[in-house]
């Protein structure tokens, strides 16, 4: 799921509530979504076996039409249209491309799927993306096996499999099924202004005592020296936290947390980066910081008020309009404890994100694996990088792309962390544990709780999250 | 004649009748059969009994938006019908008396409008503007001004002790205009003999209001009464775009529909239409407490 934050101006859907009707108008919305409850739920078995042809392994008959759902986000809709789309026409000049981009894909989808006649492909993100427990738990998903198992769009030697970055295809499995490709990949690091930083000999630390030191200079010049946006975007603190907790206490730390093991957030691992970063709000944030949004404090790092604001590597591309030109975005990771860390300051979180499904319903099955297949090839990864200066899930993507500076720089980091990729799935999968992670995080940086408020609080909602039969749990093997 | 009225009504009551049965009280009847299974939304829904209402009774946030609920009951209708009266009465009869009629405030046609103005927004656009008002840092509206005098920023959607109240307050300042336009409407109506012949008995302006305006605009109060109150319970659109982080910062500002919507976004319809029907049963009992605590014996005049 991208983990953008809503614009400003995505106000909720639901508009003006006339005074006109008095009683009525009081009853929720979930009431009256009963009206267009429960549609038939016969599983279609798909007919779609591997030919064996290597240009057409789906066999997909050319006339056919194709229904393509892009979600218009931070992306936008013009890598659809112009790259992979005319990629498909050209293969079957005959088929019809329906393409759609809306911003909000369970208002306009979810009834879809609840009458079976989903689109064929479907790009599942943003901010309302349909829930993928819930797909994933009724069936509406097509398993995406016959996909990885196919030969590559440009070496038939190859499968689909070998020309993506390991770990792709898990980050796309729910309940023990693969059912999501995850094309953009995403590396999160906390960034800074390149330029500003040459300018006052300032080098971004790699250990707690050098950021403290860094960070009291930062303030002496009279610069908020970290900062995130608690109205909207707390996510990207808690990454930080978690990543900080896994560089501490290795990548099982972070397992043990999807996976809902009992007192996975009592270790020491987390406690420590907690106490480390809580110092932080309290010396080195601005509490109004509390209540802006994303866009706010990032106009404030442009304007060069803020010094480092961790996120993922959309964040430059999101705000190329924004940008002032003396500004260079470069990227550094969570800085390390000390010795006896487990993954030293190289190691990154780092994961394929942005997610894209076929429903199990799809009309033309065969049409969208292949379209997925165009996705992830040579050219249709290289066109999408050099489009939307984002990483993709396909090995050697950016080569040959001018990489614009943040992307360089987030490569660059990737590439040196070598085997050292963590990643973790806790808030994606549940969200009752994303809220109250995001409101347990604003309550400790900003000095309304302590650290082991935090712990009780977190610890607290995954246990009752485990109790509850209710929710389809994931595991991380 | 008459024993074909019958048959005539019928057919015209038929086609609002079944429409209403089958747009609203069918849904309503689905929704209480959802709340007692665990449907995420797409395939068939299983029963799980009271399962459900348990987790309800059993969740902190739960309690916490019901609580919040009840603050915005008590302190919105009161506020806004207060407000809403003083203004409506010294737009009508608080100025002074010309040629032995009583007069509003002078412009008070100028107030009129200008009062009216908030009812034009859509809430959501209210809310995004408030957001501007209430910005924590020295470029917020109510923080600039507070900068003048040398006061600090106040965060005020980030202390979790005045957010609710702040939310609150963008409520009343909106629902204000429509009300004044309610009473003033019922105001105009009232006969001006009674206020002349109150101004000769030598009323003051206070006792006029307490002694006639307020009883001959009992039932204007009472429909507004309800009205706010039922909003009360609403409170949707303002908590989910203006409060911090969705009804927080920490829940401290969330609502029972804030938690539906979350609930139904993280794919729980089930849970999400047992939320609805708390929200049902508290509404309805509010309304009719409302209509029944309130009622008194109209004035004729």
């Amino acid at each position: 799921m991208s983990k953008t934050p809503d614009l400003p101006g995505e106000v909720s859907r639901r508009t003006v509530i006339t005074r006109a009707a008095a009683i009525g108008a009081a009853i929720p919305a979930a009431g009256l979504l009963g009206a267009c409850a429960g549609g038939g739920t016969e599983e279609k078995k798909s007919e779609t076996g591997n030919t064996g042809d290597a240009k057409n392994p789906f066999g997909v008959k050319d006339g056919d039409p194709l229904e393509v759902v892009i979600f218009n986000g931070g992306y936008g809709e013009k890598y659809a249209k112009d790259i992979h789309e005319p990629m498909y026409k050209a293969a079957f000049p005959k088929s019809e491309i329906k393409h759609s981009a809306p911003t909000e894909i369970s208002t306009t989808i979810q009834p879809r799927f609840a009458g079976g006649n989903p689109p064929d492909f479907l790009n599942n993100s943003g901010a309302k993306a349909i829930d993928i427990g819930s797909l994933v738990g009724d069936g509406q998903l097509l398993t995406l096996d016959k996909l990885w198992s196919a030969p590559s769009y440009d070496d038939p030697k190859k499968t689909v499999k070998d020309t993506l970055i390991p770990g792709t295809i898990e980050s796309g499995e729910f309940d023990g099924k693969s059912v999501q490709l995850n094309y953009v990949f995403t590396v999160y690091g906390i960034w800074y202004n390149s330029a500003l930083f040459s300018k006052n000999s300032w080098v971004a630390p790699k250990t707690w005592d050098e950021t403290t030191a860094l960070f009291d200079k930062i303030k002496a010049a009279g610069i908020t020296p970290y900062a995130y946006a608690g109205a909207n975007a707390a996510y990207y603190q808690f990454e930080v936290i978690l990543s900080n907790a896994a560089k501490i206490g290795g990548a099982e730390v972070l397992k043990n947390i999807d996976n809902l093991e009992d007192g996975a957030w009592q270790v020491p691992a987390i406690k420590d980066s907690l106490e480390f970063w809580a110092g932080i709000g309290a010396k080195y944030m601005d509490k109004a910081h509390e209540g802006l949004k994303h866009t706010e404090v990032q106009l404030q790092q442009n304007q060069g008020k803020v010094a480092f604001y961790p996120s993922g590597s959309w964040l430059e591309n999101e705000q190329a309009k924004e940008t002032p030109a003396d500004f260079k975005y470069a990227m550094t990771l969570v800085p390390s404890k000390g010795a006896s860390d487990k993954i030293g300051f190289t190691g990154i979180h780092a994961t394929a994100g942005e997610p894209y499904v076929i429903p199990a319903k799809a009309k033309n099955q065969a049409g969208a694996l292949e379209y997925m297949r165009i996705m992830l090839s040579k050219k249709g990864a290289n066109e999408f990088v050099k489009l939307n200066g984002s990483l993709t899930s396909v090995i050697g993507s950016s080569d040959g792309a001018t990489l614009t500076p943040g992307t360089a720089s987030a490569k660059t980091a990737l590439d040196a962390a070598g085997k050292d990729v963590f990643t973790f799935h806790i808030n994606d999968w549940y969200a009752d544990m994303n809220t109250e992670m995001k409101a347990a995080t604003n309550a400790l940086m900003f000095g309304h709780q302590n650290v082991a408020q935090f712990v009780e609080r977190v610890q607290k909602a995954a246990d009752k999250l485990k109790k509850d039969s209710s929710i389809k749990k994931n595991k991380v093997k | 004649m008459r024993h074909g009225r019958n048959p005539f009504i019928v057919g015209f009551l038929a086609a609002p009748v079944v429409l209403y049965v089958f747009f609203v009280i069918l849904p309503y009847v689905e929704a209480f059969y959802y709340s007692f299974t665990n449907w995420r939304g797409f395939q068939k829904a299983e029963w799980v009994g009271l399962d459900n209402y348990k987790k309800m009774l059993d969740d902190d946030t739960f309690w916490k938006a019901v609580s919040h609920n009840g603050i915005i009951l008590l302190l919105l209708p009161l506020a806004a019908l207060v407000i809403a009266l003083f203004f409506a009465f010294l737009l009508n009869v608080g100025g002074k008396a010309k040629a032995g009629v009583s007069q509003g405030v002078r412009g008070s046609k100028f107030y009129r409008l200008v009062f009216f103005f908030p009812q034009l927004l859509a809430v959501p656009i209210v809310a995004v503007l408030f957001q501007s008002v209430y910005r924590p840092d020295k470029s917020g509206v109510l923080n600039g001004i507070l900068g003048w005098f040398g006061i600090e920023p106040v965060g005020w959607l980030i202390e979790p002790k005045i957010a609710l109240l702040m939310l609150i307050a963008v409520m009343v300042w909106q629902a204000i205009g429509f009300y004044v336009v309610l009473f003033s409407a019922g105001m105009s109506s009232i006969p001006a003999e009674i206020y002349e012949a109150a101004e000769l008995d030598g009323s003051s302006p206070a006792t006029t209001f307490r002694r006639i305006t307020l009883p001959l605009l009992w039932g204007n109060i009472q429909t507004a009464w309800v009205y706010l109150g039922v909003a009360a319970f609403d409170a949707f659109a303002i908590v989910d775009v203006l409060s911090n982080n969705q009804g927080g910062p920490d829940f401290s500002t969330t609502v029972l529909s804030e938690e539906i919507y979350k609930a139904t976004s993280a794919g729980k319809y089930g849970y999400a239409t047992t939320l609805g029907v708390a929200l049902f049963f508290l509404t309805a009992t509010f309304a009719v407490i409302a209509f029944t605590s309130t009622k008194r014996e109209s004035v004729e005049y």
